[in-house]
């Protein structure tokens, strides 16, 4: 059929089942935006291109479907950068459709104009700048393509306005097919027997689970295997909710900001086995020491991530939802030796509780601890990046995988609130809370504007210390406490915030409040906002 | 470290050099030379890449080129199977006394002059990195006036 290419990318976006785009128009992407307000999709202005990226990476991470955000040239798209990086190195489906100038302006320096794929080209999975109309349909399908399968990551088509506006012939071309892209790597018996045979022979084996599992919707399986063999397992920050928190043989998150019982097992075990993991430095500092002293064996969907970081004795490039079954059945009649696995389970045992004994302030670990029972460890709990998200990580009992929405990989500030907006309008049934630490809240603050627009009922803890909790404690450790440009000052007085939002807002600066605080909270329809006033002492782990 | 020689072909898409480029910048690998033409299919660019490095680094290089929508194979040739070229075009000042002497040199090697100057000679030759460098450092002495090189291109020897 004849018709405008703004129309035909509209119709591309319904034939993937878009229901939402989250934007901010401009000149060169407003025929978009014309083709979209006519059609089934909403479009969720939001208050900044960012907020746009991170609000379609939270829709995407909590249903697995590729998230839409479109901008317009030049500032527009370059406000979309953080987005598209963040995403690239969480693995989040997003196709970013940005306008770009007419095609006689390209690369005159018009108004508005920015290189857009080639300052997205190392953020991206892939991107396109179209500039043939009749292209369009097949690249947007091409995008959505590359965007969700293998190792999801955004992608970025740029589209000229004047190419928006040409008429063009539009058929559903149904499954592309792109020479040299291969997305699907089967799993075989053969790399599964390998693998459970390293896993027999190993006197301390140790499984780590990375945030693949998630994606690839291999938990159920990964919990079967862990209950099976009785294999102790520890998580990546990513990888957190693979299994239930509350599950026997699940030590915690490991690394630098992990917990000491996943840590101990970590730097015993003599089999450590990556499953869908990166291992970025945050995870293991040091990835030579951790080769010397221990087998490492490493499945992944990306073969490129395999030797990156980490020598390796058993590399397995396969898609672990086909793996993770493989894997079980080849263990069939293997259990952990029991010294091992039960020490293991001992040390998490025996680990203390953050309390709330603490007067003058709330011991957000302690209010996380809380937050989670209140809840049942069922929430979807978006993070910031900072002591909130490490307060969260380990004390947040994640029942259910693929709940936690975190900027794991590029820590970009200012995603949990625009994150949580996104996936709230996924799923509106569900219970979704942002954890923001007030350094990063000021980030994306203006967002609680389309928070409140679009009906997006999050609730908001605020953890309140008025300093950047992290670099203070770093700025305490490394720099003999020479606190320096870290003090956020007495400002903004956030109940005034949130009233100016028509936000119910709580204040809680007491651990003996802190439940009545988090039911006031739970039972007030709406978005709301704690503020929860807590010690700049308070320390990350 | 050690030079490894990569072919690929690529999608003719516009911005593939940019991104290949771009990947070996960013992530730090060390590239002696990257050529690049079309094929007998006019949407495919045959690509030789020589990088230098260990083999960590060549395996990395390969992966992360596959990752590259646009590559649609990479592979690593190793040097006793490759047939591998490369051309250059140097010009040499000279002056009538030392003309003819030049030119047993191009002779020898099998060069050519493809342009001739009173005061200069442009002189194209074809072989392997090894005879560019020894046929450079014999006409050394006459004076280089300019010299360009394209890099190596290669392929895998038939029956191999």
């Amino acid at each position: 059929m004849r018709m405008l290419a703004s129309k035909a990318l509209v119709q591309v976006l319904e034939e993937q089942g878009v229901r939402h785009i989250f934007g901010y128009p401009g000149a060169a992407n407003t025929p978009i935006l014309d083709a979209v307000g006519k059609s089934s999709i909403a479009h969720i202005l939001m208050r900044n291109e960012q907020g746009a990226v991170h609000a379609a990476a939270g829709y995407a991470r909590l249903t697995g479907k590729v998230g839409v955000c479109t901008a317009t040239s030049g500032p527009g798209a370059t406000n979309m950068i953080t987005g598209i990086a963040n995403a690239y190195m969480d693995s989040i489906p997003l196709v970013v459709l940005t306008g770009q100038v007419a095609s006689g302006l390209v690369g005159r320096d018009a108004f508005q104009e920015v290189d857009t794929t080639g300052v997205t080209t190392p953020i991206s999975k892939h991107n396109y700048l179209v500039k043939d109309p009749n292209d369009l349909p097949r690249i947007l399908e091409e995008a959505f393509w590359i965007a969700g399968t293998g190792r999801p990551g955004p992608v970025v088509v740029d589209i000229p306005m004047d190419v928006q506006r040409m008429r063009v012939d539009y058929q559903p071309q149904g499954t592309p097919q792109i020479r040299g892209y291969c997305p699907h790597l089967p799993a075989t018996d053969a790399d599964a027997a390998q693998l459970a045979d390293a896993i027999r022979q190993a006197e301390r084996p140790l499984l780590v689970a990375g945030g693949g599992i998630l994606i690839a919707h291999a938990s159920e399986a990964f919990a079967a295997l862990a209950a099976g063999t009785g294999l102790p397992v520890v998580s990546t920050m990513m990888g957190i909710g693979a299994v239930p928190c509350a599950h026997p043989r699940y030590l915690g998150m490991v690394g630098s900001h992990g917990v000491p019982p996943a840590n101990a097992a970590f730097a015993e075990a003599d089999l450590v086995v990556f499953l869908g993991a990166r291992v970025s430095d945050r995870t293991v500092s040091d990835t030579e020491a951790l080769a010397k002293r221990a087998a490492v064996a490493h499945v992944d969907i990306d073969p490129a991530e395999i030797g990156k970081n980490i020598p390796c004795d058993l590399a397995i490039a396969a898609d672990l939802a086909d793996f993770l079954p493989r894997l079980t059945r080849a263990l069939a009649g293997y259990t952990c030796p029991g010294g091992w696995a039960d020490k293991a389970a001992e040390r998490r045992a025996a680990m203390p509780l953050p309390d709330g004994k603490k007067r003058g302030a709330v011991n957000p670990k302690y209010l996380m601890r809380r937050l989670s029972e209140a809840t049942g460890g069922r929430a979807v709990v978006t993070t910031e990046v900072g002591q909130n998200q490490i307060w969260t990580a380990n004390h947040y009992q994640f029942a259910r995988p693929g709940t936690f929405l975190t900027s794991g990989g590029f820590g970009t500030m200012g995603f949990g609130l625009p994150a949580a907006m996104g996936a709230k309008l996924a799923r509106p049934d569900e219970l979704v809370i942002a954890i923001e630490g007030d350094g990063s809240f000021q980030m994306s603050m203006p967002e609680l504007g389309a928070i409140r627009q679009w009906g997006a009922e999050v609730k908001i803890v605020l953890f309140v210390n008025r300093v950047l909790g992290m670099v203070h404690e770093y700025q305490d450790v490394n720099f003999q406490s020479r606190h320096s440009g870290v003090d956020l000052g007495a400002y903004p007085h956030y109940p005034s915030i949130a009233a100016a939002y028509d936000i119910p807002c709580g204040t809680v600066a007491e651990n003996q409040d802190v439940d009545s605080a988090i039911a006031a909270m739970l039972e007030t329809p709406g978005t709301y906002l704690l503020e929860v006033l807590v010690d700049r002492t308070e320390s990350t782990l | 470290m050690a030079k490894y020689i990569l072919t690929a072909l690529v999608n003719n898409h516009a911005g593939i050099l940019a991104k290949m480029a771009g990947l070996f910048a960013r992530r730090g690998f060390n590239i002696d030379s990257l050529a690049v033409g079309v094929t007998q299919d006019p949407d495919i660019s045959a690509t030789t890449i020589v990088v230098n490095g260990d083999g960590h680094t060549v395996d990395q290089v390969l992966k992360q080129l596959s990752k590259l929508i646009d590559v649609i194979e990479v592979k690593h040739l190793p040097a006793e199977q490759a047939v591998s070229r490369e051309l250059s075009l140097i010009k040499v000042a000279c002056d009538p006394t030392n003309r003819s002497e030049i030119v047993q040199v191009v002779n020898i090697f099998r060069a050519k002059v493809v342009d001739v100057a009173p005061d200069a000679l442009i002189i194209e030759l074809t072989g392997t990195g090894d005879k560019i460098d020894a046929f450079e450092q014999m006409v050394r002495p006459y004076g280089i006036l300019e010299m360009c090189r394209t890099g190596m291109v290669a392929m895998r020897r038939s029956g191999q």
